[in-house]
């Protein structure tokens, strides 16, 4: 059975953690840094990116997570994951917050607005489609989300989606501006909306690939690979997905 | 403030508060509004009243902060809803804001002045003694108060997105009812957990809940929605104790800023409610919140 990690500090980490279920890949909560060598491929989730830049300075996971990534292990960020990943981020709180880095990317926090501005939206993924089958389209849920405004060269787009005009955007937003919600940079996928909130898998499906992919060489030796015992209690920690 | 009223913060400009006779809310898919709650799942919500607290909340590691104003000598009301554009521009993370059971206007005042959740608060008051608000015609998701389980059962079929399970709002840091609720909301799960559908159709009777919400919490083995505690959590055991118990995060009171050093306080309870289950982290983080009262 695959085993990927969940960085579990706040937010969606039983969600994600439920959608591996679904495809038959145990997810294994993360949240020190010792524990990232029992995985080979990281999800970083949805939740408030603030908390979790917090708490991973708190515990020291900065060095690992940066390393983690750096070794070319599999990581996907969503929305406050993403946040993370990427090299720059702005519409930050003032001050800050530390980020992992890795993605050559500028990510906007909370681009779309508030809570009031959370929507859905059918996006075009014809790279998801391909991949894994299915529609053409996936239905995106965005949470206050962020949304990517420049990538660097190396990075492949999976998914944009119209500009808001609500003028965070600092230029005139003209209007065919489109911003990026899906990219994959090599080893690392970042969304800026929440697969783990629906009930189409095919966004963790893709990223099993990638850690299929990477994975054989990954690991030099076994590794005791600690029993979890809240994996076997897990559907206590599921809230019901209703899409 | 602008001269038709508008507030400019960093370059958005609100409207003028329209207040609308009634909400003209496209019925908003439950997914989605239920959605949202997820994010602060696994965090501490902090309650604020002044800025400067909003911020030490955020830098601490807050997943929200639930705003609150000085109480008059009456009834408490709904914030000024003028404030809370200071407090977006503030900080970042979510923002709740509360309002009195049944009082669909407040609610539709804060929906309109764009909080991130409004908190349907008995705690703040009651404007109406027979009706809860029905949270369906809302677009923003709400949260309520509960002590038992029925009361949450039929708060989420009235539409809430999130239950606080409520005990006793204490300066003295008093979590014995907080305690007592959570547990009794947790055992009644736990009953409903193991029976039979028959059985749960009867015992959702006789506690007088919706029978497809019994049916579905005790096939779940969890309440439908996410489920935070309230009541006297001040402190990062308090608040690793409820997660201990089952619940998906905690609400922090005012009273928590009160001593020399509220961010390692605050600090301190975020990292318990991550690490509830570890003794060891939870001891790191009680000297980190012990050193914060010093």
């Amino acid at each position: 059975m695959a085993i990927v990690g969940v960085l579990a500090l706040q937010g969606s980490f039983n969600e994600h953690i439920a959608a591996l279920r679904r495809l038959g890949v145990k997810g294994v909560e993360i949240r020190k840094p010792e524990q990232l060598r029992n995985v080979t491929s990281l999800i970083i989730p949805g939740g408030e990116s603030t908390t979790m830049a917090k708490l991973a300075e708190s515990y020291n996971l900065f060095p690992a997570l940066r390393e983690f990534v750096k070794m070319g292990r599999p990581v996907w960020g969503t929305c406050a994951g993403l946040i993370l990943l990427s090299n720059n981020a702005v519409g930050q709180k003032s001050g800050g917050q530390g980020l992992i880095g890795g993605l050559n990317c500028t990510v906007h926090r909370n681009l779309f607005g508030s809570q009031l501005q959370s929507f859905e939206a059918e996006l075009l993924v014809p790279e998801i489609a391909s991949s894994e089958g299915g529609p053409e389209t996936f239905c995106g849920v965005f949470i206050r989300a962020p949304a990517i405004l420049e990538v660097g060269k190396e990075v492949q787009v999976l998914a944009d989606y119209p500009a808001p005009s609500n003028g965070l955007l600092e230029e005139n937003v003209e209007e065919e501006r489109r911003v990026i919600v899906a990219v994959r940079q090599g080893n690392i996928l970042a969304t800026a909306f929440h697969p783990e909130l629906t009930a189409d898998t095919r966004w963790h499906s893709y990223f099993l690939k990638m850690a299929d992919d990477t994975g054989e060489e990954a690991l030099s030796s076994p590794v005791a690979i600690p029993v979890d015992i809240s994996c076997v209690q897990q559907p206590r920690n599921d809230l019901p997905i209703y899409r | 403030m602008d001269e038709d009223a508008t507030v400019r913060v960093c370059n958005f400009t609100f409207p003028r508060i329209q207040v609308q006779s009634r909400v003209n809310a496209s019925r908003m898919c439950t997914s989605l509004i239920s959605s949202r709650t997820h994010m602060p799942r696994g965090g501490a919500i902090f309650e604020v009243s002044r800025i400067r607290d909003a911020k030490i909340a955020e830098k601490a590691g807050a997943c929200a902060i639930v705003l609150s104003q000085s109480i008059c000598f009456c009834n408490s009301r709904m914030i000024d809803p003028s404030l809370i554009a200071k407090f977006k521009a503030a900080v970042s993370i979510p923002i709740i804001a509360r309002v009195r059971v049944g009082h669909v206007v407040e609610a539709e005042i804060l929906q309109a002045v764009g909080v991130d959740f409004i908190d349907e608060s008995e705690i703040l008051g009651t404007a109406d003694k027979e009706n809860h608000i029905n949270k369906g015609d809302f677009t923003c998701p709400f949260i309520c108060g509960s002590t038992n389980l029925g009361e949450a059962l039929e708060r989420i079929k009235e539409g809430a997105a999130m239950i606080r399970t409520q005990g006793i709002e204490s300066i003295c840091g008093d979590i014995a009812k907080t305690v007592r609720n959570v547990r009794s909301v947790m055992e009644d799960i736990r009953l409903l957990h193991n029976m039979s559908e028959g059985e749960c159709l009867e015992f959702s009777g006789k506690i007088g809940v919706p029978s497809d919400l019994a049916a579905q919490t005790g096939r779940m083995g969890r309440l439908p929605v996410v489920h935070f505690a309230a009541g006297g959590i001040v402190t990062p055991a308090d608040a690793a104790f409820m997660m201990r118990l089952g619940c998906d995060g905690v609400f922090v009171g005012p009273e928590m800023f009160d001593c020399p050093d509220p961010y390692k306080r605050a600090r301190g309870i975020v990292e318990a409610v991550n690490r509830y289950d570890d003794p060891n982290a939870v001891a790191v983080a009680v000297a980190v919140a012990m050193s914060g009262l010093n």
